[in-house]
C-alpha cells in the first residue's frame, strides 16, 4: 500500500509562479523516503499541499488510499506534519501544547497525557514541559514540533528541514529517534539540505528542482551511480613535485595536500604503494565531499543544461 | 471523525480559547472593569445628577445597561479578533488546519471563546454597577438572551476582521474608526427619543441601538425599539456572518496560499 500517493500535481500561484508542474510520486508504507531539492525547487508547496495548508491548482493526492479530495478528514488523520519554521504559540508550555494538538485529533484527555509523557521523555522535554515554549533553544522547539506531531501517532510523518540548526549532536539524537519510529512502523517523509541526513536515513529519494522530479529512485541505485570519488590527501612531509601514477588522476593543491581521483573499479590500496615507492607519507585522508551531494549537484546541473 | 472526538475538538478549542484571555487578565478582564467604573463615576455621579430621569429612571440606572451591553460587545470582539489573527500571525492556526477538524468546529471554538470573555467581562462590569445603582432584572430570558446573541454576533464580526487582517493595525482599524461609533451612537448614553426625528430615522439604521434597547428591556422594562424587530435583527446578523466565516474558512481566505 502507499502511504502518499501524488498524482499530477499542480500549484500556480497569483502571482503566476508555476510552483508545481504536474508532480507524480509514491511514498510505500513503511517507507524511510527523502524529498530534495534546491531552495525553491517545490518542496515546501508539496508539503503545503499536502497537509491542507495551501491550495492545490490541479492532481490528486491519497494518503492510505484516502484521497484528500473526498476523504479529507480521514486522510488529515493518519498525516502528521513537522514543519520548517516553528509554528506554535509562544505563550503556552510545552505540555499545553501537546495536550493541545491530542485534542484537535479528538485524543480524550486521559491518554493525551500518558502520550504527552511519553513523547516529551523520550524528545528530552519532560523536565521542561511546564516552560513556556518561547523559552526553548531553537533545538529544543525543533524537538517540541517532533513531539507535537506525534500525539496522535500518525501513520505517515512529514519533516521539513527538521535539523535545520541544530547542532551535531542533537542532529545525531533526532536520527536515531527517527529510525526507531520508522522501525515501528510510521512512514517517514523527511526534507533536508543536509545530504548527508538523507544518505543516512532514507530508503528512497525523489529530487524536485523546477517543479518537476527529476529522480525518483532508491538510495541505493543513486549512489550506484557515482562512478569517480574525490580524496583529499594530507602529506607528511611537504612534496613540491607531482607524482605520477598511471591511471590515476592526481593533483598538488599545496605542498601538504594531494587531491585524487579514484574511479569506484579502482584498488585503493594500488595507490598507497604507488605513494610509498615514491617516498610519499600520507598521515590523513577524506573525502572531498558528500557523496549524494556530488550526485544532486550533478543531476541539477544535468538537468539545468 | 465521530462525533464524540469532533466533540473533543472542539472543547480543546475552547479550552484554548478561555485560557488565553483568564492567563492574561489584566489585559482583558480588569480594564473594562477600570474604564466602566470611570464611565459610572463620571456620567453616573457627577454629570447624572445633573441631567435628571431619563424614561422615568435615574441616568445611572438608564446607561447602566448600555455600559454592561458596551463591554460585552467591545470584548467579545476584541477577543477574536486578536486571538485568530495571532494564530495566523504565529502560524498556530496551522495546527488545527492541519487536523481533521471541520470549519464549523473552528469557528464554534472561536465564537464560543468570544462568547466566554464577553460574558465575563459583562458580569465583572454588572458587579462594578451594583457599587453604583441598583439593578433589578426586569426579564431574566431576555437578558441572558440578548447578552449570549449579541456576543454572539460581535465575535463573528472579529473572526471575519481576523481573517482578512495582514498587519496588526488591520485588527484595531474596525473597532475603533466602526465600532466605537456604532456603540456611542447606539443609546447607551440616551434615549433616541430626544433627537429629533430625522436623527431618530438615522439612529434606527445603527444595529447596536437594537442590542442595547433590548438588553435594557430586559432589565429596566424600557426601550425604544420593537424587542421583536431587535431579536430579528441580531439573529439575520448572525446568520448572515456565520455564512460568510464559514465560507471565508472552507476557501481558506487570508489563512491558505
Amino acid at each position: 500500500m502507499f502511504a502518499l500517493e501524488i498524482n499530477q500535481l499542480q500549484k500556480i500561484y497569483k502571482n503566476n509562479l508555476h510552483a508545481l508542474k504536474g508532480v507524480d510520486l509514491c511514498v510505500k508504507e513503511g517507507d524511510f523516503f527523502a524529498l530534495l531539492g534546491p531552495n525553491g525547487a517545490g518542496k515546501s508547496t508539496l508539503i503545503g499541499i499536502v497537509s491542507s495548508l495551501v491550495r492545490k491548482t490541479h492532481g490528486q493526492i491519497s494518503i492510505f488510499e484516502q484521497n484528500m479530495d473526498t476523504q479529507l478528514n480521514k486522510a488529515k488523520s493518519y498525516l502528521g506534519v513537522v514543519p520548517q519554521e516553528v509554528n506554535f504559540s509562544f505563550w503556552e508550555s510545552c505540555m499545553e501544547i501537546v495536550i493541545n494538538q491530542a485534542g484537535y485529533y479528538g485524543i480524550p484527555r486521559k491518554l493525551a497525557y500518558d502520550r504527552a509523557e511519553k513523547y516529551l521523555t523520550q524528545l528530552g522535554l519532560w523536565e521542561k514541559r511546564n516552560d513556556r515554549s518561547r523559552t526553548l533553544s531553537g533545538g529544543l522547539k525543533r524537538r517540541l514540533m517532533i513531539a507535537r506531531a506525534l500525539m496522535h501517532e500518525p501513520k505517515l510523518l512529514i519533516l521539513d528541514e527538521p535539523t535545520a540548526g541544530v547542532d551535531v549532536e542533537l542532529r545525531r539524537s533526532m536520527w536515531a529517534f527517527l529510525k526507531e519510529i520508522n522501525l515501528m512502523g510510521t512512514t517517514i517523509v523527511l526534507t533536508t539540505h543536509y545530504l548527508e541526513e538523507a544518505e543516512h536515513l532514507c530508503k528512497n529519494i525523489a529530487i524536485i528542482d523546477k517543479g518537476n522530479i527529476i529522480e525518483d529512485t532508491s538510495m541505493k541505485y543513486l549512489l550506484s551511480k557515482i562512478g569517480t570519488q574525490t580524496y583529499l590527501m594530507d602529506l607528511k612531509i611537504p612534496c613540491n613535485e607531482l607524482p605520477k601514477i598511471q591511471n590515476i588522476n592526481l593533483r598538488l593543491l599545496d605542498s601538504m595536500t594531494l587531491e585524487v581521483d579514484i574511479p569506484k573499479e579502482q584498488n585503493i590500496n594500488e595507490l598507497f604503494v604507488q605513494l610509498n615507492h615514491q617516498n610519499i607519507d600520507i598521515c590523513s585522508i577524506r573525502n572531498k565531499s558528500n557523496r549524494l551531494e556530488e550526485l544532486f549537484i550533478n543531476l541539477l546541473n544535468n538537468k539545468n543544461n | 471523525m465521530g462525533s464524540n472526538r469532533i466533540f473533543i475538538a472542539f472543547l480543546t478549542i475552547l479550552r484554548k480559547e478561555v485560557t488565553r484571555f483568564l492567563r492574561i487578565w489584566g489585559q482583558t478582564i480588569l480594564p473594562p472593569a477600570v474604564s466602566m467604573t470611570l464611565y459610572f463615576i463620571i456620567f453616573g455621579n457627577l454629570i447624572g445628577p445633573r441631567i435628571g430621569s431619563m424614561n422615568g429612571f435615574l441616568y445611572m440606572e438608564f446607561i447602566a445597561p448600555g455600559l454592561i451591553m458596551m463591554s460585552i460587545i467591545n470584548n467579545s470582539y476584541s477577543n477574536v479578533v486578536a486571538s485568530f489573527f495571532g494564530a495566523k500571525f504565529q502560524r498556530h492556526i496551522e495546527e488545527m488546519l492541519i487536523a481533521p477538524i471541520p470549519d464549523s468546529i473552528i469557528l464554534a471554538g472561536y465564537i464560543l471563546g468570544g462568547v466566554a470573555r464577553g460574558l465575563a467581562v459583562g458580569l465583572v462590569v454588572t458587579v462594578v454597577a451594583l457599587f453604583f445603582t441598583e439593578v433589578h432584572i426586569h426579564n431574566y430570558l431576555i437578558v441572558i438572551s440578548v447578552a449570549i446573541l449579541t456576543a454572539v454576533l460581535f465575535s463573528l464580526g472579529g473572526f471575519i476582521n481576523a481573517v482578512f487582517a495582514r498587519t496588526f493595525d488591520d485588527i484595531s482599524i474596525i473597532p475603533t474608526f466602526v465600532l466605537t461609533p456604532l456603540i456611542y451612537l447606539g443609546g447607551i448614553f440616551y434615549s433616541i427619543d430626544m433627537l429629533p426625528s430625522f436623527w431618530q430615522s438615522i439612529s434606527k439604521i445603527n444595529p447596536i441601538l437594537y442590542m442595547v434597547n433590548a438588553f435594557r428591556y430586559g432589565i429596566l422594562g424600557i426601550s425604544d425599539i420593537n424587542i421583536a424587530y431587535a431579536f430579528a435583527i441580531i439573529f439575520l446578523f448572525i446568520i448572515i456572518l456565520t455564512i460568510c466565516a464559514l465560507v471565508l474558512l472552507n476557501k481558506g481566505i487570508g489563512i491558505k496560499s
